[in-house]
């Protein structure tokens, strides 16, 4: 590795937590927002007055915005995520099961969903304005309009009620054993991979068609190379970064489909958690939960640049 | 202008001959185009072309865009390129019809019997691989040598082709090197699987002026000492002059005249040709400079952002009233920078631009609208000079509003008056910019710039987008117009033989200086300064053997490669 | 001019379906056959009869009528939305662009760091402190979707804004105003147009979504995303009440896609169209 790369990738990651920084402040900002104050909303109108003082001294209301804020950024740093107001349980040991059982899911769902949405990508080029590449386009363009729980009703109605092949209430416990737990989260896991199919695929398509359009696969066909061949030396090696750029793009775009489908599937998860308090209106959950799935989103982001640096010829090899 | 005629001597269709490598025989070649909104149509690129070329003879191909010379050059690999179909024909490639070979026997061909060298070599080659594995990979591939052989031949082919390094180049990446040597590695790359043919694809039109006479002179020994035939596609009749041995001139997908390369420069037999010869001579006798200049630029230097490389350094011209300056120079030389200087786009860090006795205001936003008004500017691509939303009336009525007050009648009178000095006539009124041919869409800025009844129009690369019957016609029109309306012009160029038809006085820029400066007589004689004889001596003029004189009479290296 | 023959069929479709949503959603109160919180059974999920065309919902109501009135809460707040985002992005956007300085980094930063969040994240974060009515959900799904619209514009323009025609009348001595309404702006709207109907559907699937969620409108009322959330339980029983909201908004979707696809092919093959 060339010191270009590295100093590149360096201020890419260095850049990535400066934003998630700036994006707690915003997060913490946006439950400040309320004109009145969090313990208003939370108490209701018919809130006594000694109440509401208890719960903004037992919320630290009382303090300047800007200490309450470095006062929970301190905590994350260290593990402690506050306690939820409508259970008063720890916030960090309620996540850790919901945060394993998002991303097994999640990843189930990328597991099928990447390898096809390449291959589909790759037969959509291969038959370029032919039919097949008519009708997934067109599928494709149909299915970006079609609401997460839309498509995930459809798989319950056809799959759980009317042929009874998957449960239609995925219900995860500790211990379960791994058939099962896929079983359960076979539908889900179905209705995401739906979610991203599509938009994944035509990017896909686009980044492998630009490459095919350049003028070097040109003179590779021009050297009289099979077209296995051209897309194998030629192709390939051009369109892998691309192609990790639009994986990581969708990835990322996974992680919010996640929240509607573990509420349809009622699913044990982030998500699902963090609807849950939105209506309890339960702020420092919601604070944690939402700095997560946006440290999740970032790191996504920042590894598909990552691998745009990381595959650059230019950067590799140097003048 | 379908009329084939065979060259003479040549054996008639149907009659193979010993010599004759490639053969080709009534080529059609059809293409369908996809207009957006509606239905796709079918377009005839190459009508009923036949040529035929013999074992390590060059043919030059030569047209203006749109004649069908790359389709046709590539149907002899039997490519097509983006959706492009050879519908009727035969191209007999020793002695077989490859069209009837299908694509198993394209593959076999290509890169072993014919290779293709492309007009960029910098989007040609592979930026993920090392050069020296792309040279070797299709002589590899077809088994004609080993590894070893194939990079010691390589080796040998860059050392023939002057590439610095020849040993070690071939380890460096695309991006490492110079557009004017990877054109030459691409030579040698299609030289390395020993093809019987090249399909050469205008190899030396991206490249400056300086470094395509090296390019070209590298070529023409690699071609003469491997014996290798070639199709030799450009637009560029003095270039094609120097390497081919005989010359076809293509029109719109049809043949207009073929013949032996000083039979086409020197007797051309049709019109067509005759013109394409004649376009570079326009007699323009040179004026003295007045007592005055209306426009002086003092010394001065200027630099894009905070950057502290100096794009103009000390630069001071004179522009007389009704007269030419012409300004020449490569890329880089920062030519077009200085008009950006003059009209206040790029305020110069030191030196004053005088305007009729007066100081004008460094910026653009400082200067009053009489100022503006007295300097007028045409781009050199005229598409995107011209709002593609408003009518050719509305863009050369706006001037004649925003400095006249002219309204209605009157200015609709005056756009008309001006529509017929372009030469265009008062019915292109209502047309949008995208209705316009290429040189159409030119007389229409130079409309606009009249318009505003200027001082001193700068025209910065005007006729260079243009195929050159077309840049003739804008020429002759700015010369006619000059007398009539005595405008001066400030005309950047990087085309000598442009400079010669247009200019009065001319300035040599080079790396940012003006290296040579006076009127065009006093310029253009010797002795000259390094970097203009360089130049002047790299301009391909139309004669066989002036490539070779060139390369020798030579005192400076050139300066890009 | 435009003929109906011209307008291939997709795109007719496209149109003649939005007309049908658009329709129900003005005239919701005439043609409904019942009220929207009307109770017309004892027994919830009728299935679909000649009395009730769609059945009953969750709580006895008429489908049909809720549908209707489904279709004019959705296209009331989807296009308040739309028009706030879009309006909003669209100033910015260009002022950014053709002033620069400042004021451009500072706006472009912003909407980096709000973009650097997934919008429905962001959206539940403020939900969770914001009063549940209307005016919210149109002000945060307007606020938080502007910088898409923000990007687009201010990419544009700065593609626009380097033209060389631009620079032309810059160089003639034209005022912003000109350069802005009739330079820009005329070479701006066909992007920008298409965006229009992307930028809608977005909005109709946002607003279902937060719905769904149980975030977005609240009962009695109910926007089609509502509707689905109310009906969801009679799924596992097989009744696929919930089905028919959310079909209806897959059908808004695709038809707007359709229409706004045509738009663009159209207007990019305009007189000097550029895309």
């Amino acid at each position: 590795m060339s010191s270009p790369i590295v100093k590149l990738v360096a201020q890419r990651i260095a850049l990535g937590i400066i934003l998630l920084l700036a994006v707690s402040v915003l997060i913490f900002a946006g439950t400040q927002i309320l004109p009145g104050d969090v313990a208003q909303a939370i108490l209701g109108q018919s809130a006594t007055p000694e109440s509401l003082a208890n719960l903004r001294e037992q919320l630290g209301l009382n303090d300047p915005a800007y200490i309450r804020y470095f006062r929970w950024l301190g905590g994350i740093l260290t593990g402690d995520l506050g306690t939820a107001m409508s259970s008063g349980q720890d916030i960090a040991t309620s996540i850790k099961g919901r945060l394993w059982n998002t991303l097994f899911l999640a990843f189930w769902a990328a597991v099928v969903a990447v390898p096809l949405a390449i291959i589909l990508g790759l037969i959509a080029v291969r038959y370029r304005n032919g039919w097949v590449d008519k009708l997934i386009s067109g599928l494709a363009l149909a299915s970006t309009s079609f609401p997460e729980f839309f498509v995930g009703y459809v798989l319950v109605f056809f799959f759980a009620v009317q042929h009874q092949w998957f449960p239609a209430i995925s219900t995860v416990y500790d211990g379960m054993p791994f058939g099962e737990r896929i079983q359960a989260i076979a539908l889900p896991a179905a209705a995401l991979t739906l979610v991203v199919l599509a938009h994944m695929m035509r990017m896909t398509r686009a980044a492998i068609l630009n490459v095919m359009q350049s003028a070097y696969v040109e003179t590779a066909e021009l050297k009289g190379l099979s077209a296995f061949a051209v897309i194998r030396r030629h192709a390939f090696p051009n369109a892998i970064a691309p192609i990790i750029n639009v994986v990581m793009l969708n990835l990322a775009y996974l992680i919010v489909g996640v929240v509607v489908v573990e509420v349809i599937f009622v699913y044990p998860g982030m998500g699902q958690y963090l609807v849950d308090h939105v209506t309890k209106r339960d702020v420092p959950v919601v604070q944690a939960v939402g700095l997560i799935f946006a440290a999740v989103y970032i790191s996504l982001n920042i590894i598909a640049d990552i691998a745009a640096i990381v595959a650059n010829p230019r950067l590799r090899h140097p003048k | 202008m379908a009329d084939k005629q065979p060259k003479p001597g040549q054996p008639k269709p149907g009659q193979p001959k010993s010599g004759v490598l490639l053969d080709i025989r009534n080529l059609r070649i059809e293409a369908t185009v996809y207009p957006p909104g509606e239905a796709p149509k079918n377009i005839v690129l190459v009508h009923d072309v036949s040529l035929t070329l013999e074992k390590g003879k060059v043919l030059g191909l030569i047209g203006e865009s749109g004649a069908g010379k790359s389709t046709i050059g590539l149907s002899s690999m039997g490519y097509g390129r983006g959706g492009v179909r050879i519908t009727g024909g035969e191209v007999i490639l020793n002695g077989r019809d490859i069209l009837k070979g299908g694509n198993e026997g394209f593959r076999k061909l290509r890169g072993r019997e014919v290779c293709y060298v492309a007009q960029s070599a910098a989007a040609a080659f592979n930026p993920a691989h090392r050069l020296m594995d792309q040279v070797v990979e299709a002589a590899l591939l077809h088994g004609t040598a080993t590894r070893a052989e194939a990079e010691k031949r390589a080796v040998a082919l860059f050392k023939k082709l002057s590439l610095p390094n020849p040993e070690n180049i071939g380890e460096r990446f695309p991006h490492q090197v110079s557009g004017g040597q990877l054109q030459r590695v691409m030579t040698a790359m299609a030289l390395c699987s020993e093809p019987d043919l090249i399909v050469f694809d205008e190899p030396t039109t991206a490249l400056d002026v300086t470094t395509q006479i090296d390019v070209l002179a590298a070529i023409k020994d690699a071609i003469r000492d491997t014996h290798v035939a070639a199709l030799y596609i450009t637009h560029d009749l003095a270039v094609v002059a120097q390497v081919s041995d005989e010359i076809m001139v293509l029109r719109h997908g049809r043949l207009v005249e073929w013949g032996g390369t000083r039979q086409i420069i020197k007797e051309p037999r049709q019109e067509y040709t005759n013109a394409l010869v004649s376009v570079h001579e326009i007699e323009h006798q040179e004026q003295k400079p007045g007592t005055s200049p209306f426009l002086s630029v003092k010394n001065i230097t200027a630099a894009y952002g905070r950057s502290h490389i100096k794009v103009l350094k000390n630069v001071s011209v004179d522009i007389f009233p009704g007269q030419t300056l012409a300004v020449v120079g490569e890329s880089g030389s920062g030519k077009s920078t200085l008009a950006r200087a003059i009209t206040g786009l790029l305020p110069p860090e030191q030196g004053t631009v005088t305007f009729d006795g007066r100081p004008l205001a460094n910026r653009l936003a400082d200067r009053p609208k009489e100022d503006l008004r007295q300097l007028q500017m045409i781009y050199q691509m005229a598409d995107v000079a011209m709002n593609p939303r408003q009518t050719v009336g509305t863009i050369i009525g706006r001037p004649l509003e925003f400095y006249f007050g002219m309204r209605g009648r009157e200015r609709d009178k005056r756009v008309a008056e001006l529509l017929d000095k372009i030469e265009m006539g008062k019915g292109y009124v209502d047309r949008y910019p995208a209705e316009l041919s290429g040189g159409q869409k030119q007389r229409v800025c130079i409309a606009r710039s009249l318009a505003a009844k200027p001082k001193l129009i700068i025209c910065d690369e005007v006729t260079s987008a243009l195929d050159p019957l077309v840049a003739h016609g804008i020429l002759e029109l700015l010369l006619g117009l000059q007398k009539e309306e005595n405008v001066a012009y400030l005309f950047i160029t990087h085309d000598l033989a442009t400079v010669k038809s247009i200019a009065d006085s001319i300035a040599v820029m080079y790396r940012g200086e003006v290296v040579r400066y006076g009127a065009k007589s006093t310029v253009l004689t010797p002795p000259f300064d390094a970097y203009t004889d360089l130049l002047l001596s790299s301009v391909p003029e139309m004669e066989i053997g002036w490539l070779e004189k060139a390369i020798k009479g030579r005192r400076m290296a050139s300066a890009g490669n | 001019m435009l003929v109906i023959k011209r307008i291939p069929i997709p795109a007719l479709i496209g149109i003649v379906l939005t007309m049908l949503f658009v329709l129900a959603a003005i005239f919701a109160p005439w043609i409904a056959p019942h009220g929207n919180a009307e109770i017309v059974s004892d027994v919830p999920w009728e299935p679909m009869s000649a009395a009730h065309w769609l059945g009953t919902d969750n709580l006895g109501r008429d489908l049909l009528s809720r549908m209707i009135y489904g279709a004019r809460i959705t296209l009331f707040i989807a296009v308040l939305a739309t028009a706030l985002s879009f309006s909003l992005g669209a100033i910015l956007g260009f002022s950014a662009a053709v002033f620069g300085g400042w004021f451009d980094t500072l706006l472009s930063r912003l909407v980096d760091l709000l973009m650097s969040i997934p919008t429905l994240i962001m959206a539940l974060v403020v939900l969770s402190v914001l009063p549940s009515n209307l005016v919210t959900l149109i002000l945060v799904m307007g606020v938080l979707d502007s910088t898409r619209v923000y990007r687009l514009s201010r990419a544009v323009a700065v593609d626009i804004n380097v033209m060389d025609y631009v620079e032309a009348a810059k160089l003639r001595g034209e005022g912003s105003g000109w350069i802005i309404f009739r330079e820009i702006l005329p070479n701006a709207l066909s992007p920008l147009v298409s965006e229009l109907g992307l930028r809608f559907i977005y909005a109709v699937l946002f607003l279902s979504t937060l719905s769904f969620l149980g975030l977005g409108v609240q009962p009695p009322d109910a926007d089609w995303g509502g509707m689905v959330k109310e009906n969801k339980d009679g799924i596992v029983f097989g009744i696929g009440a919930a089905l028919i909201p959310a079909a209806a908004i897959a059908a808004l979707a695709i038809s707007v896609n359709l229409v706004a696809d045509w738009v663009l092919n159209r207007t990019t093959s305009l007189k000097g169209g550029r895309g």
